[in-house]
């Protein structure tokens, strides 16, 4: 294993990230207005390392709330009017700097969708497969962290190409990938250290914040209960009141995946595009007819609580559809808690 | 990397209106390129994306059968968005197509047992898909007997009405047409619910003996007790399911009952597969 | 607020045994310091789950909508109005409604506290004559009003205009009070900087929607922007889409709006939509003299017409 020091304070830092410019668009933690902290565009603004977790996790990177799939032209005095046609897309590199271990892993557990034996989603995939993901290890968790119980953790190396930890006066960097290789080289970080010693201070780090953890997610039976056992358990109704079905907890977690098409027309010229949808939305199921087989608030909490601790986890085995990065937790507007709800259903006992 | 989201170019080369109330008109579609009608193979029961530019995406039940060449064939309700628009459409139009998907009547399973279609109103598309597949020179030899049992609101509701009267004439495939209230005297066929004609008239269940119903929620929910008095045991019963999809390749997420998804790991389910699941649909 | 949650326990623990009602709906409390979760009660020996303090702002009136059961409801002087509203609207019927009335001296902003920590993440917070803030970085004193809730601060009606219990005595109204300062401001710009303002002010919406669904007035079966025949509004997050949205929804809400500040409180990126809907209930103080949920007789200026209506509109 390969590693690298940067030194905060000789400016090498800060030279790599315009160096990277030149052959990455590269992405980091930013202030916002009105203090909301997202992954945008660096240009030449420095991350803000000190941003734990973002409000919007970086999924948008690889999959934009909108985005454009296929256009066409109504126009009837053109000869491939109606027909559709894959639109151009940008695929020059990105970076990812400073995303956190949770974020990072969260790329593996959509890619079981996207990326299928069956099909493959040409827009996510090939935007994936574009990216760096240059992480930030959590060198303490927040009080709604509960990535190590969700099965990863604060230093965890799963989809990451680098690894970055903060010594405060400089970074230890693992290089994991050939991926972040390149990406150390473009940016002229090359000052490899003896990985023995370094691995060994790394890892003390790691050991101290997963001693921080206050909180973490029941998760240890879910796979023996049927899931008719869960469907039909009664606390559904108690849990799913305070809903108000807005979209916050899908859209700013990082492993919700859902999406809808849309055909957006401007005078003659339009576009098919994909943007984010919601479980927690009516329209996501309406049938034509009227029908609507998740119609009410019950209905679909339950989906997106069962989806994430359940059908994922019986249909890939791979553990739940969460990294524990709290945001939900955090940005619920009524304080429906993700680790709450997975007590109840792993505690949960059917009487016969 | 093959974009699954592409619709195959297609032109609309006739439009049949095949009920009373002309909400319902069945759409023949010719591709535009020779390379993507051989790229299009599909069995019966699968369904697609009928893309029209600038409105959007339905997904469909394809009606025709993969023993009919040259053209496939949709039977479109007029509903929504979609479907209202592209009743709206001539002869000669373009627009597009997505698939074949899902996962079509079990064929492989099928194969030299009888099979009893039972079906209701416009949901006999995939299931006249079925009949022409199995009729066909070719396979009906690798069939037992085939039963159908068909039922719609009036005569006029019915579809397909030239083919039924032609299957009837056959002594290869026994039909049992029905409807709710017949409005015209010289109605030759039966009259009744299609619970009530099954019972009457589906054969007795055995080892090698499938149903395949596809109909409305009502009338699937009294014709599942029909099947278990008559002594069909549930993974015996194949039903194809209908639920609001976008994709149509199990990624966008709505469609799902439990862990699968309409769109990909179905349409089609044994109702023993069903009473697994939420009833999401 | 102890006193209030025993308070509210009492009562909601009389009216379940004596079968007044079925349930009570209410708050327990939260998982988080600064958030409580609306919550019901259908039996007496669960009122213990009833919990109260500073942190209940979300309108619980959101939570009667077109419910049949027999529902005592704990509210505040915004909930209760919100109460009125849906009365006159028809949304609930009056004598299936026992009102908890609680007096309320301003919520706090859950924003403003994790401001004045400097951003460390807050491990408790204890109200009082002033507001103690424990976070990672330690604790810290500020003063009530730096931390209420923007809405709050500008309330003139802190009690319960409806009720049927009361938790505690009346606390005394805010006179005096200038409701529409940031509006006049805006009213005063020109139009390319309220363009400019209106760009910035909802540059960061992520149409989740959280304001619409925690709003008390927005219960259309299907709301506009949700409508496919015709689709009135594109779904992506183009700034136009987002504009009609947010701008249409303050017109639906003319005339009804309460002011109670679900809308930003739930706004899971800190936007300030509320001098939206301040706009339109200025303009129905300006022209109708109307103030919002006060009545359960008189209907609404924009439901009723009267020959005296202004008509300066008419040009």
């Amino acid at each position: 294993m390969k590693v690298i020091r940067i030194d905060r304070g000789e400016g090498k830092f800060r030279e790599g990230l315009k160096l990277l410019q030149n052959s990455y668009v590269a992405f980091g933690p930013l202030k916002e207005d009105r203090e909301v902290y997202n992954f945008k565009i660096l240009g030449d603004k420095t991350p803000d390392l000190n941003i734990q977790n973002t409000y919007l996790s970086p999924k948008g990177i690889v999959f934009p709330q909108s985005e454009v799939m296929l256009k066409y032209t109504l126009d009837e005095t053109k000869e491939d009017c109606n027909l559709m046609k894959e639109a151009e897309k940008d695929k020059k590199p990105k970076a990812v700097f400073g995303i956190r271990p949770c974020d990072a892993a969260s790329f593996l557990i959509a890619k079981r969708n996207f990326d299928t034996a069956d099909y493959k989603d040409p827009y996510w995939i090939s935007s994936y497969e574009a990216t760096t993901f240059a992480g930030l290890a959590c060198n303490e968790p927040c009080s709604t962290c509960f990535c190590k119980s969700a099965g990863y953790g604060p230093f965890n190396e799963e989809g990451l190409d680098l690894l970055f930890v903060d010594f405060n006066s400089y970074f230890l960097i693992k290089v994991l990938t050939p991926k972040g290789e390149e990406l150390m080289k473009k940016a002229n970080w090359q000052n490899v250290v003896d990985s023995d010693k370094a691995l060994a201070d790394i890892l003390s780090k790691k050991t101290s914040c997963e001693d921080k953890f206050t909180t973490s997610i029941a998760t240890s039976n879910l796979k023996s209960k049927t899931i008719l056992e869960l469907y039909n358990a009664p606390f559904w109704e108690e849990e799913s009141f305070a809903c108000l079905n807005c979209g916050t907890c899908t859209f700013v977690c990082p492993t919700c995946w859902c999406f809808d098409i849309q055909d957006e027309n401007c005078g003659c010229d339009g576009v098919r595009m994909k943007n984010w949808d919601s479980c927690m939305f009516p329209l996501f199921t309406l049938h034509g007819t009227g029908h609507n087989p998740r119609g009410n608030k019950q209905q679909r909490v339950r989906q997106r609580f069962m989806h994430k601790l359940k059908y994922y986890l019986d249909k890939y085995d791979k553990g739940i559809q969460c990294v524990g990065c709290g945001r939900c937790v955090r940005l619920c507007p009524v304080n429906i808690d993700i680790r709450r709800i997975s007590e109840k259903m792993n505690g949960y006992k059917a009487c016969n | 990397m093959q974009n699954p989201y592409l619709p195959y170019p297609v032109r609309i080369a006739e439009i049949i209106t095949e009920t009373e109330d002309k909400n319902l008109k069945t759409f023949k579609f010719t591709f535009l390129k020779k390379e993507d009608e051989e790229n299009f193979k599909y069995r019966s029961g699968q369904f697609s994306e009928l893309s029209v530019t600038g409105k959007g995406e339905i997904p469909i039940g394809i009606a025709s059968s993969p023993t009919e060449k040259g053209f496939l064939k949709f039977t479109v309700n007029k509903v929504g968005l979609v479907s209202s628009h592209l009743h709206t459409m001539k002869v000669g139009d373009i627009m597009g197509i997505r698939g074949p998907m899902g996962n079509s009547y079990p064929w492989d399973i099928l194969e030299g047992k009888n099979v009893v279609i039972i079906g209701g109103g416009f949901a006999f598309t995939t299931l006249r898909s079925s009949i022409i597949y199995m009729l066909n020179p070719e396979n009906r030899p690798k069939f037992k007997e085939i039963n159908v049992i068909y039922g719609a609101r009036t005569p006029g509701m019915l579809l397909y009405k030239e083919e039924l009267a032609s299957w009837e004439k056959r002594d290869d495939i026994k039909m049992h047409i029905t409807v709710d209230a017949a409005n015209d005297p010289n109605w030759k066929y039966n009259v009744g619910f299609v619970p009530t004609i099954t019972e009457k008239k589906a054969p007795p269940a055995d080892k090698d003996t499938y149903a395949i119903i596809c109909g409305p929620p009502i009338m699937i929910k009294f014709t599942q007790p029909v099947l278990d008095k008559l002594g069909y045991t549930h993974d015996h019963i194949i039903m194809s399911l209908e639920n609001r999809m976008k994709c149509g390749i199990g990624m966008c997420g709505r469609c799902n009952i439990g862990k699968e998804f309409v769109c990909k790991d179905g349409p089609v389910f044994t109702l023993a597969e069903l009473n697994k699941t939420p009833k999401e649909y | 607020m102890l006193e209030y949650t025993k308070k509210i326990r009492e009562i909601a623990e009389r009216l379940l045994k004596e079968g007044k009602v079925d349930m009570v709906i209410g708050f327990r409390k939260g998982t988080l310091p600064m958030i409580n979760e609306p919550h019901f009660v259908k039996r007496a020996e669960d009122v213990n789950e009833l919990y109260w303090d500073t942190f209940c702002a979300v309108n619980l009136a959101n939570y009667l909508t077109d419910r049949k059961e027999r529902i005592a409801i704990v509210a505040k002087g915004c909930d209760s109005r919100n109460i009125v509203n849906h009365i006159i609207e028809n949304k609930v019927k009056k004598d299936k409604i026992v009102v908890i009335g609680v007096p309320c001296k301003g919520m706090l902003g859950r924003r403003k506290i994790a401001l004045a920590a400097g951003g460390s993440e807050i491990l408790e917070v204890i109200d009082g004559a002033k507001v103690t803030i424990k976070s990672k970085a330690g604790v810290k004193e500020v003063d009530r009003k730096d931390v209420t809730q923007d809405n709050c601060i500008i309330c003139t009606h802190r009690n319960p205009v409806i009720y049927d219990e009361l938790v505690a005595e009346k606390v005394e109204e805010q006179k005096n009070v200038d409701r529409y300062e940031d509006v006049k401001k805006i009213e005063a710009m020109s139009v390319q900087e309220k363009n400019e303002y209106f760009d910035t002010l909802l540059s960061t919406c992520i149409r989740c929607y959280a304001c619409r669904n925690a709003c008390p007035l927005c219960y259309c079966p299907t709301c506009f922007v949700d409508e496919s025949k015709p689709q009135w509004v594109g779904k992506s997050i183009e700034e136009t889409d987002i504009k009609t949205f947010h701008f249409l929804r303050a017109y639906h809400c003319a005339g009804r709006c309460t002011d109670c500040g679900s809308c930003e409180r739930v706004c899971p990126m800190n936007i300030k939509m509320r001098v939206l809907t301040k706009k339109l209930e200025k303009d129905c103080f300006d022209q109708f003299g109307w103030e919002a949920g006060l009545s359960l007789t008189e209907r609404p200026p924009l439901d009723t017409y009267k020959p005296n209506d202004p008509q300066d509109f008419i040009k």
